[in-house]
């Protein structure tokens, strides 16, 4: 099992209690978007072989959302920020 | 003719562990809010309650028969004993102008007690967490989970827990509990 980092808690918490959320720092502009960008949003997702920036939610346990790095090939978890700040250039 | 109006407990007449090393017993009827909000409102509330809610990730507080408990950054749970009066509505009035959500859980949950030099090894029958003093110190309090249940977890003294339960949880978390119990012996 996984050991996840949670920024909120701030403490390394099992895996068996966070909830994966999909592809992180995706930004929903409706009134801008063109139909493709639009087409985009909704239905497709970078496919990362490396580091992967997601979303994850500590569900059970502070229930917050978060972001975090993981490499989706040897699933190491390079670092775990709070939602709303932008993604850690080098971890 | 007045109906009778009786409150049962669920938990009443379910075996729970009592060995030697650790037993675990219903906690009395409680009343419980739920928290929502920033900061602002840890003054009013600790004007109001008597108890500040902490601001320290997985942090406690208490006072007596009340006490406050750190769920996530903006949300908290405060337990009073069951006669604490109309505590929502003291609570409204004193978080008058400060945005917030509050929220009676009362009934939504029963505490279980489980006390004893076992009582660490018990609940790491099912709960992921590292139940050591030192990893889990005095004080602490998070929702995790007991096996497949939600529960929340509060470390009051070394050898004594409070566990928060969701009321039709709680046959399964007292099965679980006394299963675990007899297997440790």
């Amino acid at each position: 099992m996984l050991l996840i980092h949670c920024p909120y808690c701030e403490m390394e918490r099992p895996e068996v209690e966070f909830k994966y959320g999909g592809q992180a720092h995706l930004v929903r502009e409706p009134q801008k978007a063109t139909d493709e960008e639009w087409t985009d949003f909704l239905y497709f997702r970078d496919n990362t072989r490396g580091l992967h920036a997601e979303r994850w939610r500590h569900a059970v346990g502070c229930g917050r959302f978060f972001n975090c790095l993981r490499d989706t090939v040897s699933d190491k978890i390079a670092a775990t920020y709070k939602a709303g700040e932008p993604r850690p250039s080098s971890p | 003719m007045t109906p009778e109006v009786v409150r049962r407990s669920v938990l009443d007449g379910r075996p729970l562990p009592a060995t030697g090393r650790v037993k675990a017993y219903p906690l009395p009827f409680a009343t419980r809010l739920n928290l929502r909000g920033s900061p602002d409102v840890v003054e009013p509330v600790r004007k109001a309650f008597g108890v500040a809610p902490p601001t320290q990730p997985m942090g406690s507080a208490s006072a007596g028969e009340r006490a406050a408990l750190w769920l996530g950054p903006d949300e908290w749970l405060l337990l009073a004993e069951e006669n604490a009066g109309d505590l929502m509505g003291t609570l409204t009035s004193a978080l008058g102008g400060v945005f917030h959500s509050l929220v009676d859980i009362s009934h939504r949950q029963v505490g279980i007690a489980i006390e004893g030099p076992g009582a660490a090894r018990l609940l790491a029958a099912g709960c992921p967490l590292d139940l050591d003093a030192r990893a889990f110190p005095v004080g602490m309090s998070t929702r995790t989970l007991l096996v497949k249940a939600e529960i929340g977890l509060w470390r009051r003294e070394e050898n004594f827990f409070r566990i928060e339960v969701l009321r039709s949880f709680a046959p399964y978390v007292a099965r679980i509990l006394d299963l675990a119990a007899r297997d440790q012996g």
